[in-house]
């Protein structure tokens, strides 16, 4: 098995291939079916034995620095316009490559306004794993 | 009795069971709630027939669960379970459990999970905890794995060869946690080996005891990894070496090489020398060769090169990489690797940065960015 991270973005990564409202201003409806949708992906991946974690993050960030001996660390942000911006993320285990492409394929047709197809990018890394031990 | 002699019960209690007519998945459950309840009680009151009990204990949580239900099935079990059963033929029932645990319909992770739990007796949680993941997750790919074998026949012929390469993947890709696996997966091969006088599972267990004789030496205390050459050999554990040799050279002495034996025989070789520098690396090569005749495995032919590299210069091992498709994982790590034996360093030390990038583990990879960090250093 494999475990790869699914990435969501707020912001960032390709290109967008369908133009849609922020989720605060769909349909109450809408923004409860995508939530299902999005519930029900993770349960159906339990149920599957791929399940690993899946974590949601808030837009407002702060970047930290150290800023030498005996200072207080820097900190800066939260930035407006940062061109990439992490939404949240999955965790999944998976037999191939092949299965967890299948897997973000699906997560990505996540119903949007009027149920739609939302086609979001989400991007998929393979997670380093422990080595092996027989290597020659 | 300690937790590995108790848990070399499970396959067998589980074999009692079925062949009284209980289901699999039914009665492995029973079993492992006996086992749960075994190692709570024995510690004060240590029964005089250990597998005795087990099999008592876990037909009456069998008969408990089913007796709810009253589908055909169980009362099939019942009845087949009235005559007293004989002197139980363990080794039969033990081996048809492995053999199920490895049953082709099931993918290797399932394979994985369902042997640790129902022959290694191992909970769900040390499961889940050894591949990372959750044990609500742990828990559906057995119970899946379970469900795909429901309908194979107990008694079915099975085939050792997958039960080995499932072993060999316990071994081979263990993590960590509370559970050593690859101590689990020698502790299984053991009883593989002891059950059926195959050459191949003589050779697996061989080459784990060579493989594991080098632990101690492997990694430094901070985990980083240290290649073979660089190793302490003072530090190898010279009675699994002597032993892993014993083993091999039995198997190998009956003529009918695999795999297994072929990939014991080059650890074998490498055990076998007190420094990197008496390495036989030419007689290493020539058992490469008949690993390359048996497998046609391209990972084998990358290690190939490296051998020939050490055998004939790095020249005529850069030779042998050319015949490795260059999509093989760490042909780049060899590639470069040989490029620095050859002295053509600058190369190497991008080899190493490049091969570094595409490291699949963490370890692997902080070895070789040191390596192109040494090298460029060595320019500037």
């Amino acid at each position: 098995m494999a475990k790869y991270l699914l990435l969501k973005h707020y912001r960032g990564g390709p290109a967008p291939v369908v133009d849609f409202d922020p989720i605060d201003q769909w349909a109450p409806a809408d923004v409860d079916t995508h939530i299902k949708y999005m519930n029900d992906f993770a349960a159906k991946l339990e149920g599957t034995g791929e399940w690993v974690d899946g974590q949601a993050l808030s837009p407002e960030g702060t970047f930290v620095r150290y800023d030498g001996e005996g200072r207080p660390p820097v900190t800066d942000g939260p930035f407006a316009e940062t061109k990439d911006l992490i939404a949240g993320w999955m965790v999944i285990d998976v037999e191939t490559y092949e299965r967890a492409v299948e897997l973000a394929g699906e997560l990505s047709a996540a119903p949007g306004p009027a149920g739609k197809p939302i086609y979001e990018w989400l991007e998929l890394r393979p997670f380093l794993t422990a080595p092996p031990t027989v290597t020659e | 009795m300690n937790d590995a002699l108790l848990r070399d019960l499970i396959p067998a209690v589980t074999g009692v069971l079925v062949r009284r007519g209980a289901d699999f998945a039914t009665a492995e459950d029973a079993v492992q709630e006996a086992l749960i309840r075994a190692l709570a009680t024995w510690p004060e009151d240590p029964p005089a027939d250990p597998k005795g009990w087990l099999i008592t204990v876990a037909w009456r949580k069998f008969l408990d669960t089913t007796r709810a239900e009253s589908s055909r099935h169980v009362r099939e079990a019942r009845v087949a379970a009235e005559p007293s059963p004989g002197p139980a033929d363990d080794t039969g029932g033990t081996l048809q459990l492995y053999f199920l645990c490895a049953h082709p319909s099931l993918t290797p992770a399932s394979a994985v999970a369902l042997t640790l739990r129902a022959v290694g007796g191992l909970t769900t949680r040390q499961i889940a905890e050894a591949y990372l993941v959750p044990e609500a997750t742990m828990a559906q790919r057995i119970s899946r794995a379970k469900r795909t074998v429901s309908g194979v026949r107990f008694d079915e012929p099975g085939d050792l060869a997958t039960v080995l390469r499932v072993l060999y993947l316990v071994f081979n890709e263990g993590y960590s946690g509370e559970v050593d696996l690859a101590h689990e997966a020698i502790r299984l091969t053991r009883q593989v080996t002891s059950m059926t006088d195959d050459e191949e599972a003589s050779g697996l267990l061989a080459l784990m005891l060579l493989h594991h004789a080098r632990r101690a030496a492997r990694t430094t205390p901070d985990g980083a990894l240290v290649p073979l050459a660089e190793q302490d050999r003072s530090r190898w554990d010279t009675k699994l070496i002597a032993e892993g040799v014993a083993i091999l050279q039995a198997a190998l002495a009956r003529d009918r090489l695999g795999e297994y034996q072929a990939q014991a025989a080059i650890a074998a070789l490498h055990a076998d020398a007190q420094t990197a520098d008496e390495t036989d690396w030419v007689q290493i090569v020539e058992w490469y060769d008949e690993l390359d005749r048996l497998t046609d495995n391209p990972v084998v032919r990358l290690n190939r090169a490296v051998a020939v590299g050490e055998a004939d210069g790095a020249r005529a091992g850069l030779a042998a990489l050319e015949q490795v498709d260059p999509a093989v994982p760490r042909r780049t790590a060899v590639e470069a690797y040989l490029r620095e034996r050859s002295g053509d360093l600058a190369v190497a030390a991008r080899l190493y940065g490049d091969a570094a990038r595409a490291a699949t583990n963490l370890a692997e990879r902080d070895h070789l960015t040191r390596q192109a960090a040494r090298l460029h250093h060595y320019f500037t």
